[in-house]
């Protein structure tokens, strides 16, 4: 989410600004990217999930 | 947005997930989710599981969005506080910006998807929730008036009338009532803890009643609002919404709730600087721990006023009132 968290930017590269070793930026930007996945398939999901909630009942009342 | 310039590192270690969920405050989010549930359950309205489920995480997103505004802007006074200067914003593990950005971005996901998915009752209520703890409490009253956490404490007592409105789509009186609960108990919660970290608030420059009236003033005002606010708690088994384990707990712990505040009225609570262990809040000097007592128990006390409420809901108990013949 943010250019200071990209492991080939010069900041970062140097170990960033004194504050000594920290959480690994590959293995930090993979859990990032899994979580913000994750986040996406469950709205998605929800959203399907609430549509049929809403409106199945009018789908299966429709005049055939 | 700054009074102030603030000692906040550029972003340096790369920022993990748990990061933005911090930005979220968690802790708060699960008071929030527990009390919504509370109204919605309370309401006794026929609403879908996953739409009821759905509102719930709708109010506690809303919740998390408006946290992360508040540590956005606040991050110039959380970085010289001993309690806020972990926060992921003011020890430079995400940039403002993006705190910023996540604040905007789920306020709007989350009160559009209550109004689509719930109502829009209960959708309007939300945005009103996030618009007066974010700008407001955060940007406005915080910063200039010792009254800030009184009035702002509106944004954390709604989240039960939410629940409510979207559950019933209406927010009859029993709804304020649980609002007017957590609203007149939110001075006597901030005061005793601000009793023992007014240092803090102090060197921040943020006005809390015992940095501006001073910790006997603070001790006075503690009491008077608990004198207030235990008898409030028990006016729910009288309107048909507690029954009578709710109008026991109700009248027990308040008991207690007055005993704590009659002890730190008495106390020297606030009356000297308190070297605590930094970031914790229950660790305090003699002379403190009377507030932290308080501090401690407030919490307790809310949460198992509105646990009783909602196992008395989902159990279908009748109300105290129901139980006594010809008052129903």
């Amino acid at each position: 989410m943010s250019d200071a968290n990209d492991p080939q930017s010069p900041q970062n590269a140097t170990g960033g600004a004194g504050q000594g070793p920290g959480p690994d930026p590959m293995k930090a930007k993979r859990g990032r990217n899994i979580a913000l996945a994750l986040g996406l398939v469950g709205f998605a999901v929800l959203v399907f999930l609430v549509t049929v909630v809403r409106l199945g009942a009018n789908i299966l009342d429709r005049p055939l | 947005m700054a009074t102030m310039t603030p000692a906040i590192p550029a972003t340096a270690q790369p920022a993990r997930w748990q990061d933005y969920m911090q930005l979220l405050k968690p802790r708060v989010m699960s008071l929030v989710v527990f009390t919504g549930a509370t109204g919605l359950i309370c309401a006794d309205a026929p609403i879908h599981p996953l739409l009821g489920a759905v509102a719930i995480l709708c109010i506690a997103i809303g919740a998390g969005a408006s946290a992360a505004l508040n540590m956005w802007y606040d991050a110039d006074i959380d970085a010289l506080m001993r309690r806020t200067r972990g926060r992921p914003v003011p020890a430079g593990r995400v940039q403002g910006a993006e705190a910023l950005s996540m604040g905007v971005v789920l306020s709007l996901l989350s009160v559009m998807f209550m109004g689509v998915a719930v109502n829009w009752l209960a959708a309007g209520l939300l945005a009103f929730t996030i618009f007066f703890y974010a700008v407001v409490y955060s940007m406005w009253l915080k910063r200039s008036t010792a009254q800030n956490i009184v009035i702002g404490g509106l944004a954390g007592a709604l989240p039960p009338v939410i629940g409510w409105a979207a559950a019933a789509g209406e927010t009859p009186l029993n709804a304020w009532l649980l609002c007017a609960i957590i609203f007149m108990w939110t001075p006597p919660h901030f005061w005793a803890l601000a009793l023992y970290t007014s240092e803090d608030y102090e060197k921040a420059g943020v006005p809390m009643m015992p940095v501006v009236a001073g910790p006997a003033s603070t001790r006075r005002q503690i009491f008077i609002y608990s004198l207030l606010f235990t008898p409030l708690c028990l006016v729910p088994a009288f309107t048909g919404l507690g029954g009578t384990a709710y109008l026991a707990v109700a009248g027990l712990g308040g008991a207690v709730f007055l005993i704590l505040a009659w002890r730190v009225l008495r106390s020297a609570a606030g009356d000297s600087a308190d070297p605590r262990v930094d970031g914790r809040l229950y660790d305090v000097r003699a002379g403190a721990k009377d507030a932290r007592n308080l501090f401690a128990f407030s919490i307790l006390y809310l949460s198992l006023l509105f646990a009783t409420l909602l196992i008395e809901g989902l159990l279908g108990a009748p109300s105290f009132m129901n139980l006594i013949p010809g008052a129903a």
